[in-house]
């Protein structure tokens, strides 16, 4: 009974993997990219480390488990982030059909600093 | 069926081939990010055969590796785009 639970999570975990392969490869752009890979990966190997603590039932494993898990869940969307910013700034094109690019013309390409687009009404309490 | 059998015949066959898949977009993305987000999930799928591979042989001690790994993925990518946003500064 409990080898079936082990083997029903794991399965799951690794078609989470596989299918941010396929979308890596098939998806038309970097940012696509990106949040295919960031969302499934993460799902995926959360649901087989979570298989390996059912299989094993010791506490120095289960601990282990529980830190990569909780590591991979706050790193995966920095690093998601930093590599998206920086290749915003780099000029990696977008797909042709993206509709709407909100950050068009709002970073400074200079000193890197983001407008919101509100500057030029003065703030009249400010000093409040 | 048991347990050893299935993860040794069935699930490390298909993680080896979204590695391969994965590792096909490293060799034609078109630009450097596009390498860098697969590399990013090499490591990851990386850490998942590791975990199968350990339950497969029964050594709990191959988790301290994945736990590297996790360390060494979050480190590469923050570093690679450190240097891309410098590279493009300094030109």
């Amino acid at each position: 009974m409990n080898d079936i639970i082990i083997m029903v999570i794991i399965s799951l975990g690794t078609l989470f993997i596989l299918l941010a392969a396929i979308g890596l490869v098939r998806m038309p752009d970097l940012y696509l990219r990106m949040s295919v890979t960031t969302k499934a990966a993460t799902l995926g190997v959360g649901l087989i480390l979570i298989g390996l603590a059912l299989h094993y039932m010791e506490t120095s494993i289960t601990t282990q488990v529980i830190a990569i898990i909780v590591f991979l869940l706050l790193t995966v969307p920095i690093s998601a982030h930093v590599i998206g910013r920086a290749s915003y700034f780099i000029g990696v094109p977008m797909w042709k059909k993206t509709k709407i690019d909100d950050l068009e013309g709002m970073y400074n390409t200079k000193t890197h600093t983001l407008k919101s687009g509100f500057e030029e009404e003065p703030e009249p309490e400010a000093e409040d | 069926m048991n347990l050893e059998d299935f993860l040794a015949y069935i699930i490390l066959p298909i993680l080896s081939i979204s590695t391969l898949l994965v590792f096909i977009r490293f060799l034609m993305g078109p630009s450097l990010s596009d390498r860098v987000v697969s590399l990013d999930l090499l490591i990851t799928i990386g850490i998942s055969i590791i975990a199968v591979y350990s339950i497969v042989t029964n050594r709990p001690s191959f988790l301290d590796i994945a736990m590297i790994f996790a360390l060494i993925a979050f480190l590469s990518t923050v570093a690679y785009s450190y240097y891309l946003e410098k590279r493009k500064k300094n030109e």
